[in-house]
């Protein structure tokens, strides 16, 4: 539906967004992550039509969407500092878009209802921006942006301004909502757990670039490279050079991965600390557990519980950090405790450096 | 800890200093002997006299006719100068002379414009004084507008047009009702500054309509009357008036707004 090609943008020496391609499918609730600086907000901004790329095109339905001026497009931004009107009601916020349209009154102040009622403000219709909280805020934003029925709506950083908990109610309440209009949501964010708790589809950006983009579960499981590996989620990274039986780590030994890379070829390891198991006592065979090879032997330097998980980090002679474990519940270990490190080599991602 | 009653002395001598001048004026105004200097009883006698003056009438017809009149031009131009320069352009000379008549010495610009006049030959009269004062109280339009400008969001004007408003629509329904304090403020700056600017309407103005600025300055040169303090009290009590008003207003279109 939205078809973004060869899209570039600088701005002096800085490379906002460079040779950015993307496709976004109808309904989908697509998310743009990456760290602060890469990018993102730049590229919502080409979409919205406040800034235009130096070299790419952007079609939506198959018509060019660059020829077209700000206030034509089918598509509505939600700012990440809300933008709402400080001398208007929220009602009048909602409706401005509405008026633009130059739609009979009664139909305005329909559908100002109907989506007030939506996002739960029906009782702060007469209410100033200033006077609401910062959730109630956020909604009105996202009912004058969704009253407007837009083929794409475009979020920067909806919810980075709340406080955590409020967060994680307007989480689910954006998700309902997305199912419930039936409109697409691109939407940015520099935070993964937010990403993925979202999104059909995660883009990773990285200094402009599209690093990778997949389904959440894909993206976690299956990184493709470095950049994915060490920013979406926790990881232990190994670096080295491919091998049939996984990766010939630097120091360490052959560490065991699925890989289809040719043999030789520089790359990284990445396991999850939930993937990895840990052995106890010195006598841990080297290639040993059913099941799952043994790779590394450490010492423990550090438990910390956080109630449903611990997190154990371990000393391996070789490497400079630590490795990171996370088991289920309380563990045994303490600091001192000499212990084997074994994965499934399944569970062990090869990624080309 | 107790203050020393003494480290108020400077503080009460400055207000005495600042306001003893304009007390003693507002009383003398009523005063019913011919002195400008003993009391000699209360009377409206020398606001009659005011009134009856018909040089001091038409003196102040002039002025409101040119301060109004520059009034409006400057606030006009002068907002459509600050969104220019604060939206539009990025160069910094142009802001820099944007703003510079605000504090051209006056009789730069006096002489400037008298020079500008006779070379398009244009008559001089009340409509010269207008245009005259328009140039500088434009700019102080402009630099109060242009602060407040850089205070606003832009994104309130991208949201407005991301929401189908075109660029004529956001002005007037966004950009000009978040800068409407600062127009008002920059409104009442170029009334009040026009009603007593002297240098530039000295020059610019043809003989036979001088403001009242002039026509004071005509009479004071004879010595100075009780009629002039009747004069100032009116044009205190106007000034006052004028800033009480505008606050009201303000927080007026500020609580609308
Ligand atoms: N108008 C601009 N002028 C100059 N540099 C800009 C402008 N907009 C963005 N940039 C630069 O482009 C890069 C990407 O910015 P942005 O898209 O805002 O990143 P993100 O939203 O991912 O944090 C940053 O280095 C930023 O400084
Ligand atoms: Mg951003």
């Amino acid at each position: 539906m939205l078809q973004i090609t060869g899209v570039s943008r600088r701005f002096g020496d800085v490379t906002a967004l460079a040779d950015v391609s993307l496709e976004i499918r109808q309904g989908e609730f697509f998310a743009l992550l990456g760290p602060s600086g890469c990018g993102k907000t730049t590229l919502l901004r080409i979409l919205a039509g406040f800034e235009s790329p130096d070299a790419g095109t952007v079609t939506l339905d198959g018509a060019d969407l660059l020829g077209q001026a700000a206030h034509r497009r089918p598509v509505n931004l939600m700012f990440q500092s809300y933008a709402l009107f400080p001398h208007m009601t929220v009602a009048k916020n909602v409706a401005y878009g509405l008026e633009r349209e130059k739609l009979p009154k009664a139909e305005i102040r329909d559908r100002v209802g109907e989506v007030l009622e939506k996002v739960g403000l029906s009782a702060m219709a007469g209410r100033r921006p200033q006077q609401l909280s910062g959730g109630q805020r956020q909604r009105v934003a996202l009912a004058r942006a969704i009253v407007k029925r837009p083929r794409l709506l475009l979020l920067d950083e909806p919810l980075s301004a709340l406080d955590k908990k409020v967060r994680a109610e307007m989480q689910l309440e954006l998700k309902r909502l997305q199912h419930e209009v039936g409109i697409t949501f691109v939407v940015v964010t520099h935070d993964q757990e937010e990403a993925m708790s979202l999104a059909d589809r995660i883009a990773v950006f990285n200094a402009g670039r599209v690093e990778q983009v997949d389904e959440p579960v894909a993206l976690y499981e299956r990184p493709r490279t470095p950049f994915t590996a060490g920013f979406v989620g926790a990881s232990n990274l190994f670096a080295g050079r491919a091998c049939s039986a996984g990766l010939a780590a630097d120091g360490l030994g052959v560490l065991p991965g699925a890989s289809d890379l040719p043999d030789g070829t520089p790359a990284l390891l990445a396991v999850r600390p939930e993937r990895l198991r840990l052995g106890v006592g010195p006598g841990g065979a080297s290639g040993g557990g059913p099941g799952g090879a043994g790779a590394l032997r450490g010492e423990v330097a550090d438990v910390s519980f956080y109630g449903g998980v611990s997190h154990v980090s371990v000393v391996v002679p070789g490497r400079a950090e630590p490795v990171l474990v996370a088991t289920q519940g309380a563990t045994q270990v303490r600091a001192g405790t000499r212990v084997v490190l074994s994965w499934a080599p399944g569970d062990g991602v090869l990624v080309p450096q | 800890m107790r203050r020393s009653r003494l480290l108020y002395v400077p503080f009460y001598a400055t207000y005495l200093f600042l306001y003893a001048p304009i007390a003693v004026l507002v009383v003398m105004s009523f005063n019913s002997g011919d002195s400008p200097y003993s009391f000699e009883g209360l009377s409206l006698k020398w606001y009659g006299e005011l009134a009856g003056n018909a040089g001091i009438r038409d003196g102040l017809v002039n002025t409101l006719v040119v301060a109004a009149g520059s009034t409006v031009l400057s606030t006009v131009l002068g907002t459509l100068l600050a969104v220019g320069l604060a939206r539009h352009s990025r160069s910094k000379v142009l802001d820099a002379i944007g703003v510079l008549p605000a504090v051209l010495p006056d009789l730069v610009l006096a002489i400037g414009l008298l020079v500008f006049y006779a070379s398009v030959k244009m008559t001089l009269g009340l409509h010269s004084v207008l245009l005259a004062h328009t140039v500088f109280g434009m700019a102080f339009v402009a630099a109060v507008v242009r602060t407040r400008l850089t205070h606003c969001d832009t994104s309130l004007e991208e949201a407005s047009r991301d929401l189908g408003a075109n660029a004529v629509t956001t002005f007037f329904r966004i950009t000009l009702p978040q800068l409407a304090p600062g127009i008002t403020a920059g409104a009442l700056l170029a009334f009040t500054l026009s009603v007593d600017e002297f240098v530039i309407a000295f020059f610019t103005a043809a003989p036979t309509e001088p403001t009242l600025p002039i026509v004071i300055y005509s009479m004071v040169r004879f010595g100075v009357t009780p009629e002039i303090n009747a004069l100032a009290t009116l044009l205190l009590a106007v000034s006052f008036t004028v800033v009480i008003v505008a606050q009201r207003m303000t927080r007026l279109t500020e609580s609308l707004s």
